[in-house]
């Protein structure tokens, strides 16, 4: 019993702030336009279902491609700089300006110099979400046990073999840990340029209709969209959660102790 | 025929080794060792025991003098083992893939290894843990893993840095008395690198005490009591003789650097 309890305790806690929003907002009489109930906002949810999942779709899409060139970048870009430390003091200053600058600041710039829009969406949440993965993988390829290292020089293990057999699962948890960050990461770079791109054009996600949504004030439509955009990040988390845990579930520390996990 | 003098295993000859910061770590050292011996090397930190594995191990060159071992000779075997300090396990691998790994480097899949991965595990008592992590042994059981890895390839010297240094001593003792049976009966090289002066009695056929700054060999203890040893040769009299030897040998080691100020 106090185990189910325990597993069931952030869905409680969830279920009673969204009742006590409901009838905190019936209570106090709130209009619509300026706090819908949770029951509106489904309401609204399901109104508008066909265009907030195209939308929807398009955010995505947008997130999962920057994501997935962000694992490719940063792990290529990483492995280039285990390889040369030359390189990597030539160029990780790059990669520090493109993370310290703010994207919403860059986001304009990029869609005037490139054409396609979508193109510039992914550039723009690119940037935002290669960096964890790229200082991560750094990180990671560097921490192999040099004792490992001198064991695979005895036994003349070849490049490949020490990366393979090595190198990669060692730097895994680190990797890991940077796609945890760079999955949330990605979602608000795409979010943020689409802000910025403004809600023109067919192909637009859903930071489109929360801004379409705001010039007409339909505040439960914001809030749906919002909802979706809350479900996508949280999917996004609990999906590479899971990818952590069975991949290191076995022998890393990290993931020894399930019970406690609230600093990623 | 029987030849007098076999061939050693490795040796070094007025070797020395200077690192590229100028230290010199070891000075005109000369040791060798044959098929069959458990050599120890006893010293203060910093005396240069485990750069004398390193060379012989193919992972340093000397400065000058002469260094034959199985690592320059056989290059294509693994002649050559090598037991850290720590277990130095692949903490991602099973048991079973970390003792695989030496011949899997060399190609071997893992089912014409599986009979050999085994029957080594057999032989260090980890039969049952071959799907275990490294994280879910004690410290002894890693260190028997690390020992099943170095003994997987049949190697003709064993070089052992310090192994059991982080266990207490009943681990210590047993894994000690283990170790001398799985040396004995293959017959290995062993080359073995400790500071505690009675794991040092107990094993050894002959102890060489290094001083430090440079590191060299300052004396040789032969340790006359045949294999296999009794733990209870660890009580005996003669146990505490050689210790006490051994223990005089090591102060002049650790005084000397003060005399040359």
């Amino acid at each position: 019993m106090k185990r189910i309890l325990h597993k069931l305790l952030p869905a409680l806690t969830l279920l009673t702030f969204l009742l006590l929003w409901e009838l905190g907002v019936r209570w106090a009489n709130i209009p619509a336009y300026t706090l819908p109930t949770p029951s509106v906002i489904v309401l609204s949810l399901i109104d508008h279902w066909p265009s907030l999942a195209l939308s929807w779709w398009f955010t995505i899409k947008i997130t999962l491609g920057a994501l997935f060139l962000a694992c490719l970048g940063g792990v290529l870009i990483a492995s280039v700089f285990s390889l040369s430390p030359q390189i990597e003091r030539a160029f990780f200053p790059i990669a520090v300006v493109l993370q310290v600058t703010p994207i919403v600041a860059i986001a304009p710039l990029m869609l005037i110099y490139i054409e396609s829009t979508t193109a510039a969406l992914l550039l723009c949440a690119w940037i935002v979400a290669f960096f964890p993965i790229l200082s991560n993988t750094v990180t990671g390829l560097r921490a192999t046990d040099r004792n490992l290292v001198e064991l695979f020089r005895l036994y003349r293990a070849s490049p490949w073999q020490r990366l393979v057999l090595l190198r990669a699962p060692a730097a895994l948890p680190y990797f890991l840990t940077g796609l945890k960050i760079s999955g949330g990461l990605s979602l608000i770079g795409a979010v943020t340029a689409e802000m910025v791109a403004g809600s023109a054009g067919r192909q637009t996600g859903l930071a489109s209709r929360i801004l379409e949504a705001s010039f007409r004030t339909e505040t439960p439509k914001m809030f749906a969209a919002l909802a979706l955009l809350v479900l996508t990040g949280v999917i996004i988390f609990l999906l590479f959660n899971a990818l952590s845990r069975l991949l290191l579930g076995g022998w890393h520390s990290s993931e020894q102790s399930h019970t406690v996990d609230h600093n990623s | 025929m029987e030849i007098s003098t076999p061939l050693p295993t490795a040796e070094l000859v007025n070797t020395s080794k200077q690192f590229s910061t100028g230290v010199l770590a070891l000075s005109s050292v000369s040791l060798s060792i044959s098929s069959g011996e458990f050599v120890t090397l006893l010293g203060p930190s910093g005396c240069g025991k485990s750069t004398v594995l390193r060379l012989i191990a193919g992972l340093e060159l000397p400065s000058s003098g002469v260094l034959r071992s199985p690592a320059q000779q056989h290059i294509q075997e693994y002649a050559t083992a090598f037991v850290f300090q720590e277990p130095t396990l692949m903490p991602w691998a099973s048991v079973f893939d970390n003792v695989w790994l030496p011949l899997r480097l060399q190609g071997s899949s893992r089912d014409t290894s599986c009979a050999r991965v085994d029957a080594a595990l057999k032989s260090v008592g980890l039969e049952d843990f071959a799907h275990a992590y490294p994280a879910q042994l004690s410290g002894g059981m890693k260190m028997r893993a690390s020992i099943a890895r170095a003994l997987i390839t049949d190697p003709k010297i064993l070089l052992m840095d310090e192994p059991f240094a982080a266990l207490d001593d009943f681990s210590r003792h047993r894994l000690n008395d283990d170790l001398l049976h799985w040396q004995q009966e293959r017959s290995i090289a062993t080359l073995f690198v400790t500071h505690n002066i009675a794991e040092a009695v107990f094993l050894s056929s002959r102890v060489l005490v290094m001083g430090a700054r440079p590191g060299r060999i300052i004396h040789e203890v032969t340790i006359d009591e045949p294999y296999p040893r009794r733990p209870a040769f660890r009580e005996s009299m003669r146990f505490v003789d050689y210790c006490r030897a051994l223990a005089t040998a090591l102060g002049h080691a650790t005084e000397q650097p003060q005399q040359t100020r």
